[in-house]
């Protein structure tokens, strides 16, 4: 039993399910991120937990205690809204302390309280202002100072950056891991962006379609994606799918696809396991990553297992940090992460290097990752 | 080039301009001209009526037709004037408009931030009540303040003007609270406040421009009501613009022209001087629903 314990939820909307049979336990002071689609219930979800919305069937139960069917403001819970929610009327002090105040807590308690809570995210200054009169960034702090004002058991987040321009969505970011690393509180987080979910949480939950597709932590995530949509969904540029011929050849398996001009192009297979080996013969998908596939001298030099095949530049894109170069194998448009300084250049023919040792493989009809 | 044709393209708007001033101020004139006879004609002894013409200025300015219709005239029984008429609008006014747009901020409320099962057509039915005539509800409504003990007084009209209000006053609150964050409700329902702490709390104090609306519409419709109050309401309890009738209307000895002049602008002060306060928060209430702000 954990600390937040989601147990077969499921919601429907009349006929519609919109979340199937959904199992979670979140553990004390852990950063677990609801990722995935808009439409894919992660909203629902999060207002589930938070009780603004019925459960249909299953179990929410916050420390042992069944939550179905209590009232929000009972749960011991709070929520950071996507619009904030800041009430337009009253005065960020009163913002803070509305909470407070609905449950009855003396007035120099809730003076006290608040004055932590101001010093903690820096807004002793705006205490007089009215929302109107804030700018986004500081509206988020006041946002996160009404939820930690009644420290919660857990804090909600629904998607609490989107509204935020992309340099402080980044400082935000910053700001909320710090603010879990120091008071270790539980969080859900529900965002759609696949980089805020990676650097923030402890654990993510990719949803697609009312389903969970994967629960595990960020690094399970992206380096062993359960299948095709958590593979493309989660990073940036998304990785990489090439349909690969297995071949298995004694010891050894192979992986034969094309090139560009169209010559074969055979990769050994890193410690393939039998459920690869027993797909000898049959075209599977083979998943790797832009910062698995380099020009040859950009290799992960700690990779035991690195494959080296020609291909054709296709398109080079220079982001700065690194130049993504295109180019394809077995007619998949595949990108490359490449130093900034490569020298790939448009119709040439270079070296890629393929790190065989994070290669994944996917049966291409189910969509499941091969293990 | 360019620069020519701006200049022709001013020239041709100034003209165009001034057709338009003076088309307004024919309207203006024409629109203010019976306020202007009301007004010289409430001002003038009666003999100059009778005896000269309605357009001219008075030659002997008095204020005793005023004086008069507030409190000397002959109205009912007693020679009371307006005066105790006025008194009855008013306490039918400000209760009926107070409790209409209460009732339609709760209505508006409910229907946007409770939403359940059947909610719109509940909207639509009661929107309804927008558009039945007045005379189709006389004799039911007759039958009813009876039954409630309420005929002939003062609260069986609050009671009738309040009914056929909430019509509108739910159409102005519920549109307004539709373009209102739903996620304000959600926010204050985690922190604790119940139905009616987050209404009274969070929903009026950030409803005043729709407030504006409803009260100006109410206090008017209520205030300019005739056949409502010369059906429901008997002696005691008479609002103005029955009292305005049986002045203007009694058919014994002189008619006093410039007595009910007076009597008549009497009667359509309180509706001038709301617009006056609050009309520039009308347009803007109106537009609030609408675009967001």
């Amino acid at each position: 039993m954990g600390f937040l314990d989601i147990d077969s939820a499921s919601k429907t909307y009349g006929s519609v399910e919109v979340l199937h049979n959904v199992n979670i336990s979140v553990g004390e002071g852990e950063f677990l991120v609801l990722v995935g689609p808009s439409g894919c219930g992660k909203s629902t979800l999060l207002n589930m937990i938070a009780g603004l919305e019925d459960i249909t069937s299953g179990e929410i139960r916050l420390k042992g205690n069944l939550m179905n069917g209590v009232h929000p403001s009972r749960r011991n819970i709070a929520m950071v809204f996507q619009s904030y929610a800041l009430y337009p009327n009253m005065t960020v002090a009163q913002n803070i302390t509305f909470g407070l105040e609905m449950h009855k807590v003396p007035k120099a308690e809730r003076e006290s309280a608040m004055q932590e809570v101001a010093e903690l995210l820096q807004i002793g200054g705006l205490l007089d202002r009215k929302p109107a009169q804030l700018s986004g960034g500081q509206r988020q702090r006041v946002a996160m100072g009404r939820a930690l004002v009644r420290k919660p058991e857990v804090f909600l987040f629904d998607e609490p950056l989107s509204n935020l321009d992309a340099k402080l969505r980044v400082d935000m970011r910053t700001e909320i891991k710090k603010l879990h690393q120091n008071l270790g509180t539980t969080i859900v987080y529900v965002t759609h962006d696949q980089i805020e979910a990676m650097t923030l949480s402890t654990r993510i939950a990719v949803m697609n379609e009312g389903h969970v597709q994967q629960l595990g932590t960020p690094k399970e995530i992206y380096d062993s994606p359960a299948n095709l949509f958590v593979a493309t969904f989660m990073g940036s540029p998304s990785m990489n799918l090439v349909p690969v011929c297995i071949n298995a050849n004694g010891e050894a398996v192979y992986a034969e696809t094309s090139n560009s001009f169209g010559e074969t192009v055979r990769l050994a297979v890193h410690e393939a396991g039998s459920d690869l080996r027993s797909m000898s013969g049959k075209t599977v998908t083979l998943g790797i990553r832009p910062e698995a596939l380099t020009d040859k001298d950009g290799a992960d030099h700690r990779s035991t297992h690195v494959e080296r095949c020609a291909s054709t530049v296709g398109v080079t894109e220079p982001a700065g940090s690194d130049t993504f170069v295109t180019t394809s194998f077995g007619g998949a448009d595949c990108v490359a992460r490449m130093r900034a300084d490569t020298d790939a250049s448009p119709g040439a023919i270079i070296e890629f290097a393929f790190n065989m040792e994070k290669a994944v493989y996917f049966d291409p009809e189910s969509g499941i990752r091969i293990g | 080039m360019a620069a020519m044709q701006q200049e022709s393209a001013i020239r041709t708007s100034r003209a165009a301009r001034v057709l338009i001033y003076l088309l307004l101020l024919l309207f203006a004139f024409f629109y203010l001209l019976p306020l202007f006879v009301m007004g010289v004609n409430s001002v003038k002894p009666l003999s100059e009526i009778t005896g000269g013409n309605m357009m001219a200025l008075p030659e002997i300015w008095t204020l005793e037709p005023w004086r008069k219709a507030w409190s000397e005239a002959q109205v009912g029984v007693q020679a009371t004037g307006l005066k105790p008429y006025f008194w009855n609008s008013i306490k039918m006014v400000v209760p009926a408009v107070f409790i209409s747009t209460i009732l339609g901020a709760l209505n508006g409320y409910v229907l946007t931030k409770w939403r359940f099962r059947g909610d719109t057509i509940l909207f639509g039915l009661m929107l309804f009540a927008c558009f039945i005539p007045f005379q189709i509800v006389l004799i039911p409504m007759a039958r009813m303040l009876g039954i409630f003990g309420l005929a002939g007084t003062t609260w069986g009209l609050v009671l009738v003007h309040v009914v056929y209000g909430i019509g509108f006053t739910t159409l102005y609150f519920r549109n307004y609270y539709a373009a209102f964050p739903t996620e304000l409700v959600r926010a204050a329902q985690i922190d604790g406040a119940g139905f009616f702490q987050i209404f009274w709390r969070i929903m009026l104090p950030s409803s005043g421009p729709i407030i504006v609306v409803s009260v100006i519409w109410q206090f008017t419709n209520i205030w300019n009501d005739f056949l409502f109050g010369a059906s429901f309401a008997d002696f005691s309890s008479q609002p103005m613009t029955v009292a305005l009738n049986n002045l203007v209307q009694s058919s014994t000895g002189v008619k006093e022209y410039n007595v009910h002049f007076a009597g008549a602008i009497l009667a359509a002060l309180p509706t001038l001087l709301v617009y006056v306060v609050a009309g520039r928060f009308f347009v803007r209430g109106l537009m609030a629903g609408s675009v967001k702000g």
